[in-house]
């Protein structure tokens, strides 16, 4: 596939806004923003930049649509559509984060409950935005359960991480707390990353040009796809870089997202050095973009066994 | 319950494109708008197109066929497409199971063309909506059109009449008739998409030629003595009761 960035800037976006509350919410839990008003300051703070996260990812997805005007219309499928689904659990996670930091702002009162439902509606979006991707079983690449786990895995660990940068300057009495999360979410979404590269790396196309136009024979070789100009089937399935560029994105998000992150929030946690969690967030979201970005172009789509050839 | 479909039969396809050509026009000119021509006479032109013909050469030289092959949308009986639309833009027609994109309401996100395995939709670029082939739904419900016309585009286009168009659920009909007798076949079985387009296979014609087949033995000519007489023949094929 070709990666859209709208999409891209969208999933990692939300992901680690719903890393990170989270986190606060798991921090709230813990007992902590009980009385003291410096505590709930960091609990608002932290809700604003959840909701601003969450905003922006919702901001990013319209640049996907050809008529965002029409975007009101997406909710309307949803006994069918992840789409629509999705489309329907961002805006109420989105909702319920605001409504909690509000309440923590105000001190209203009802923080728990509040954060209960949105810690429910967080665990949909999760469900919606990865089946949005696993349920199209013609990407074999994208059709499994690790898309699932690895899309709730990896906003976890980038979630934990900024959780663990703004409480160093915020709340140093969570840094410790936090800090482990991160550093456990971003090891298991490491190996469940690697896993699923492993299973993407043994896929055998279901389908073939055999199967495509119906011919059984060994040896079947296009000569022309039927025109010599681009086309939207060119376009959109195809991300048009090298192998080898593809195999540079992959070991440098494996490195930005897990490995450099892992020595940062260790080097930060020991050292006490906020930079250092601060740099742990910022790499890890670089290379969750890069993640992201390899996740669609590794996606090999069937329809490109029907335009190999321009003439 | 009516499955309007086309049957395309790649043994007599001659890789024209007259149904590439037509379809364009037909659909380019009807109340839906024009289809897109991004730059036709440009370095990088570019089009929104609803049928392709590709073509493809099997086996290995000298023994190769080249096989002419029309794609469009194959008007899926369990379309992929439709349940995946977040508006309900993209949908399947109960009546005569036409699946159709609905332009008013399509938001242009392109989640139908991912969930299409036969890369069958083309987004438009100009009217940034998803396209695709109709099987000119305008024509073939017409009420004006004279009876004959009430045809895909491509199926009155095409010159070698490798185009039937039917319903597949009429076990009476041209269509069903031929997927029967003629071992048609639906593209990528393998996603259990049930394709009401079926595809009609290369057949190999072997005619061999006898030698003396080639030497008319009452040819006037020698008979008359104007050309010298074919010598003598040996017995032939047809002096063999077989």
């Amino acid at each position: 596939m070709n990666p859209a960035f709208s999409v891209i800037f969208l999933t990692t976006l939300i992901g680690a806004g719903q890393g990170l509350f989270l986190a606060l919410f798991g921090a709230e839990l813990a007992g902590f923003g009980g009385q003291a008003e410096a505590e709930r300051g960091f609990l608002v703070n932290g809700g604003i930049v959840v909701v601003g996260l969450t905003g922006l990812g919702l901001l990013c997805s319209f640049f996907h649509l050809g008529r965002p005007e029409r975007a009101w219309r997406t909710a309307t499928m949803w006994r069918t559509s992840w789409l629509s689904r999705e489309v329907i659990a961002l805006p109420l996670f989105g909702g319920g984060a605001f409504c909690w930091t509000v309440a923590h702002a105000t001190g209203s009162g009802g923080t728990l409950a509040i954060g209960l439902l949105t810690v429910l509606a967080c665990a949909g979006l999760f469900i919606c935005t990865a089946m949005v991707y696993a349920s199209v079983r013609f990407l074999q690449e994208w059709a499994s359960a690790f898309t699932l786990v690895n899309y709730a895995l990896l906003g976890l660990a980038s979630g934990c991480t900024l959780a663990t940068a703004l409480a160093a300057w915020g709340a140093p009495g969570l840094v410790p707390g936090f800090g482990a999360a991160a550093l456990v979410f971003t090891a298991a979404a490491w190996l469940s990353r690697a896993l699923s590269l492993a299973r993407n790396a043994r896929l055998k196309p279901k389908s073939t040009l055999q199967s495509a136009i119906g011919i059984r024979h060994p040896q079947i070789a296009q000569r022309a796809m039927g025109f010599m100009g681009g086309s939207f089937n060119t376009r959109e399935f195809f991300h048009g870089k090298s192998a080898l560029a593809l195999r540079q994105v992959k070991w440098g998000f494996l490195l930005t997202a897990f490995v450099l992150p892992l020595g940062l929030l260790t080097l930060g946690l020991a050292q006490g050095s906020a930079a250092a969690l601060g740099l742990a967030f910022g790499v890890q979201y670089l290379g969750l973009l890069a993640e992201r970005w390899f996740f669609f172009a590794q996606a090999n789509h069937p329809q490109n066994l029907y335009y190999q050839v321009i003439s | 319950m009516t499955q309007l479909a086309l049957v395309i039969d790649l043994n007599v396809c001659v890789g024209c494109h007259a149904c590439v050509t037509s379809c364009k026009q037909w659909n380019t000119s009807g109340s839906a708008g024009p289809l897109v021509d991004d730059q036709p006479y440009g370095k990088d032109p570019t089009g929104t197109f609803f049928n392709r013909v590709q073509t493809f050469e099997v086996g290995e030289f000298p023994n190769t066929q080249t096989v002419h092959f029309p794609k469009s949308c194959l008007h899926c009986e369990d379309p992929p497409c439709v349940p995946v639309c977040p508006t309900g833009a993209s949908y399947k027609r109960a009546e005569d199971g036409i699946v159709l994109v609905d332009y008013d309401k399509c938001i242009g996100c392109k989640y139908c063309s991912w969930a299409c395995p036969y890369g069958a939709r083309e987004f438009d670029e100009e009217r940034k909506v998803m396209s695709k082939c109709t099987l000119c739904v305008d024509r073939v419900t017409s009420k004006t059109l004279p009876e004959a016309e009430r045809k895909p585009a491509c199926v009155l286009a095409c010159p070698s009449n490798a185009r039937l168009f039917g319903d597949v659920h009429d076990p009476a009909s041209v269509v069903s008739v031929a997927i029967r007798d003629r071992g048609g076949y639906p593209l990528m079985p393998e996603w259990n998409t049930r394709p009401a387009n079926h595809y009609l296979p290369r057949r190999r014609h072997d005619a061999v030629v006898h030698a003396e087949d080639l030497v008319r033995v009452d040819n006037p000519l020698k008979i008359d003595g104007k050309q010298p007489e074919a010598p003598q023949q040996g017995p032939g094929r047809e002096d063999y009761a077989t």
